[in-house]
C-alpha cells in the first residue's frame, strides 16, 4: 500500500463549511493559523511536535484505525501530520482543500478520547492537539453546521438546545407533578438556596428525555436528599464550545454554571450520566475561569450512585436479572477513574455482568464523543464505519443489556447497534437503579 | 584525538542544558497553570511505569518493535560509554576510568544495534501506518545514528582503509553529538517532561492510569 494512499469512504462535508472556506482569503488563513500555533500554545505544545518520533505506537489505539482495517491515515499522529506538521511547515500558508480535509480530521475522526496519549510512549496529547486544529476552524468560521448550532444555542440561552426558560421550569414541574402521582410528598426543589447539591443535567434532557429527571426526582426523593435545581439559566451543564475550540464561550457557559451553584450556595453539584458534561465541569470549564480545580465539588452520578448504595441510602430490591455488559465512557474513565466504582454498582444492582474488552481506561470510545455526533446527520454514515470495533466488541460480550453511564456514549451506542443490527438495548445506571430500587423513602433511624 | 571530539560533547550537554532551561522558561512565562498540575509522584508514577519492558499496554501490542527499540536505546548508551577503546582515549586525556565492557561482547552488541537500525528502516518502508507518518529526514536520522556504529565496527576489526574508517568514525560520532539537542533526537530530555505532565494530568486530576 502506498504510504499516501487516499481513504475509500467519501468524506462528507456541510454548507457551513463550505461556505465558511468560500468566504476565506489566504491572509486571514495564514493569519489565524500562525497566531492560534504560536501564540496560543507554549514549549508544551512544541515538546509535542518535536518528540514525536514517528514510530506509529499510537495508532493500535484509535478506534478508526482499527475500523478502517488499519488505514494509516487515521493513525493519531497521522492526524497531526495531515494538520499540524504541515501547516506548521507551510508556515499557515495552506489550501481550502487541506483546510476542508483539516476539518474533517479534527471534527470528524478523533473523538479527542485521549487514548492515544496513552499509548504513545511519550504520552504526547494528540487530543490536545486536534483542539487547537478546531481552534482554528472556529477562528476561521468553518466549524461543521450542527455543532456549530449547539454553540450558538449556548451563546444565546446559556444551554445546548435552545431550551427556554419557561419551558425549563415547565418541564420540572410537569416531572414533579408526574412524581407526585405516585410519591406523595416527592418534589423537584426550584432555586432553593443553601441545600446540600445543585442538581444539573444537559439540555437534552428537559428537551427529550424528561424522564430521566424524573427518575432522579424519584432517586432523590428516596434517598431522602436536601437538594436543588436552578430556575434560571446556569442548569445546564454541558459545552459544546469546548469542543469547537470557542473558548471564550466555553469559559462563559463554565462561568455561568459555576455561579449558579454559588447563588444557590449549595455544598456540591451532583450530575446526571453525561461524559462529556463532567469533562467541561471537572476538568475544562473551571480551567478556562483560572480555578485549577472545580471551585465546587462536581460529582458525577456513578460516584452518587455509589455513595447512595454504599451508605444505605438506597437499596435493591430485587437485582435486575438480564444479561449485562458495562461501557466505560471516555470522559470518566480515563477522564476521571470511575470505572471501579461503576462496577460496584453494576454488580449490586444485576446479577449477570459480562466484561467488555478492552475495558476500564483501554476502553474504546462509542465514537461519538466528543463533538463527532453533534456534528449531526451529513457525518452518520462515516461515524458507523469509524467504529467497526466498538460493534465487534459489543457482540463478543453476548450481553442483552448494554449499560452505558454518559448521555454521548448513549446515542453513539445506539446508533452502533442499530446500524449492526446487535439486538442490544442501552441503558443508563440511573435506569438500572431506578428499576431495582427500594422506593420506600430513607430513614436514618431504620 | 582531537579537540573536536569535546567540543562535540559538551555542544550536546550544553545544548541540551539550555533547551531544557528554554522549555522551562517559556512554561513559566506563557503556560504556568501547567505546573499546578504536575506532582513528582505522579511523573515518577507514570515515567517508570513505560521504563518497565511490557509493562504498558501499548508496548505488548507491538512487541518486536518495543522489544528491539527497547534493547537499542539500551545499548546506544551502554556501547559508547564501557567500550575499551574510548575509556582508554579518556584516560589519556583527564586521567579517568572505568571497567570496560568485553571487546568480543561489545562486538557482537553493535552487531545488535546496527541490526537494530537495519530493522527500523525496514519497519519505516513495510508497516504502512509508521510509512504514512515517515519523512526523509527520519531516515537521516537512523544514517546519523547507523554511521559511528559502523565505521566502530570497520575500524576494530582493521578490515579496510583503517585510517580513513577511524576518521570517519569519529567525524560522525561528532555530528551525532552536536546533531542531539538540535533535532528530533533531543527526546531524550523532552520525553520525560511530556510523559511527566501527561502522567500527572492523569493520575493527579484524572485518576486513571496511563499506560
Ligand atoms: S484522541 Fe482518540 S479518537 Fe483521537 S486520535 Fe487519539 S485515540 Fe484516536
Ligand atoms: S506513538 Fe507518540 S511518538 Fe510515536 S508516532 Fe505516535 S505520537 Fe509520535
Amino acid at each position: 500500500m502506498s504510504g499516501n494512499e487516499t481513504i475509500s469512504i467519501e468524506k462528507s462535508t456541510d454548507d457551513a463549511v463550505e461556505n465558511g472556506l468560500s468566504r476565506l482569503t489566504p491572509q486571514r488563513v495564514s493569519h489565524v493559523i500562525n497566531q492560534v500555533l504560536h501564540q496560543e500554545t507554549g514549549a508544551r505544545f512544541k515538546a509535542y511536535v518535536d518528540t514525536c518520533m514517528r514510530c506509529g505506537l499510537c495508532s493500535d489505539a484509535c478506534s478508526y484505525f482499527l475500523s478502517n482495517d488499519r488505514d494509516p491515515s487515521f493513525s493519531p499522529a497521522a492526524k497531526v501530520k495531515q494538520t499540524i506538521w504541515e501547516m506548521l511547515a507551510k508556515k499557515g500558508k495552506v489550501s481550502k482543500d487541506f483546510l476542508r480535509r483539516a476539518v474533517h480530521i479534527a471534527h470528524l475522526e478523533c473523538n479527542v478520547c485521549r487514548r492515544c496519549s496513552m499509548y504513545c510512549p511519550f504520552g504526547i496529547d494528540i487530543a490536545y492537539m486536534m483542539l487547537l486544529v478546531r481552534r482554528i476552524c472556529h477562528k476561521l468560521e468553518i466549524t461543521p453546521q450542527y455543532i456549530q448550532d449547539t454553540v450558538n444555542s449556548h451563546s444565546v440561552t446559556m444551554n445546548q438546545m435552545w431550551v427556554k426558560e419557561d419551558e425549563w421550569i415547565d418541564t420540572l414541574q410537569w416531572q414533579e407533578e408526574d412524581g407526585r402521582e405516585e410519591f406523595e410528598d416527592l418534589r423537584i426543589p426550584l432555586d432553593k438556596q443553601g441545600v446540600d447539591i445543585m442538581y444539573s443535567v444537559i439540555a437534552p434532557e428537559p428537551k427529550f428525555q424528561a424522564g430521566l429527571i424524573y427518575q432522579a426526582a424519584v432517586i432523590m426523593h428516596a434517598a431522602g436528599m436536601n437538594w436543588t435545581m436552578p430556575a434560571s439559566p446556569g442548569w445546564d451543564n454541558s459545552n459544546m464550545a469546548m469542543f469547537t475550540g470557542d473558548n471564550e464561550i466555553s469559559g462563559r457557559i463554565a462561568r455561568t454554571f459555576f455561579e449558579s451553584a454559588a447563588r444557590l450556595n449549595v455544598k456540591r453539584i451532583v450530575m446526571g450520566e453525561c461524559g462529556h458534561a463532567f469533562r467541561s465541569t471537572y476538568d475544562v470549564g473551571n480551567r478556562a475561569l483560572s480555578w485549577a480545580m472545580p471551585p465546587f465539588e462536581v460529582v458525577h452520578a456513578i460516584e452518587f450512585y455509589h455513595e447512595l448504595l454504599t451508605a444505605g441510602r438506597i437499596s435493591i430490591k430485587k437485582k435486575f436479572t438480564k444479561r449485562v455488559t458495562l461501557h466505560d465512557p471516555c470522559n470518566v474513565s480515563r477522564g476521571r477513574g470511575l470505572h471501579n466504582m461503576a462496577r460496584k454498582i453494576v454488580n449490586m444492582t444485576c446479577s449477570n455482568f459480562t466484561e467488555m474488552t478492552p475495558n476500564k481506561e483501554h476502553n474504546l470510545c462509542c465514537g461519538a464523543g466528543g463533538g463527532v455526533v453533534n456534528c449531526g446527520p451529513p457525518y452518520k454514515k462515516e461515524r458507523m464505519v469509524n467504529n467497526r470495533v466498538k460493534a465487534e466488541q459489543l457482540a463478543a460480550t453476548g450481553a442483552e443489556v448494554l449499560i452505558a453511564p454518559c448521555h454521548n456514549c448513549h446515542s453513539g451506542l445506539e446508533d452502533i447497534i442499530h446500524h449492526y443490527k446487535l439486538n442490544m438495548e442501552v441503558k443508563f445506571l440511573g435506569d438500572i437503579l431506578f428499576e431495582t430500587m427500594e422506593k420506600k423513602i430513607y430513614r436514618p433511624e431504620e | 584525538m582531537g579537540p573536536m571530539v569535546w567540543i562535540s560533547a559538551l555542544i550536546c550537554i550544553f545544548g541540551l542544558l539550555v533547551k531544557f532551561i528554554l522549555i522551562i522558561k517559556e512554561v513559566y512565562e506563557k503556560e504556568r497553570y501547567l505546573l499546578s498540575y504536575i506532582t513528582v509522584r505522579h511523573s515518577l508514577r507514570s515515567i517508570i511505569a513505560w521504563l518497565i519492558p511490557f509493562y504498558p499496554r501499548s508496548t505488548r501490542m507491538r512487541p518486536v518493535y518495543y522489544g528491539i527499540s527497547y534493547l537499542f536505546h539500551v545499548l546506544l548508551f551502554l556501547l559508547p560509554v564501557f567500550l575499551m577503546s574510548h575509556i582508554v582515549l579518556i584516560n589519556e586525556s583527564f586521567n579517568l576510568s572505568w571497567p570496560a565492557m568485553n571487546d568480543t561482547a561489545a562486538d557482537i552488541l553493535t552487531i545488535g544495534v546496527i541490526f537494530a537500525l537495519v530493522f527500523f528502516v525496514l519497519r519505516r518502508r513495510f508497516i504502512p501506518d509508521v510509512r504514512f507518518l515517515t519523512s526523509f529526514m527520519d531516515y537521516i536520522l537512523i544514517l546519523m545514528v547507523l554511521l559511528p556504529f559502523v565505521t566502530g565496527f570497520l575500524a576494530y576489526h582493521q578490515v579496510i582503509l583503517y585510517k580513513w574508517i577511524v576518521i570517519a568514525h569519529v567525524l560522525s560520532g561528532e555530528v551525532l553529538l552536536i546533531v542531539i539537542p538540535f533535532s528530533r533526537f533531543s527526546h531524550m530530555i523532552t520525553a520525560p517532561l511530556t510523559r511527566a505532565y501527561t502522567g500527572s494530568e492523569f493520575g493527579n486530576i484524572r485518576h486513571a492510569r496511563d499506560w
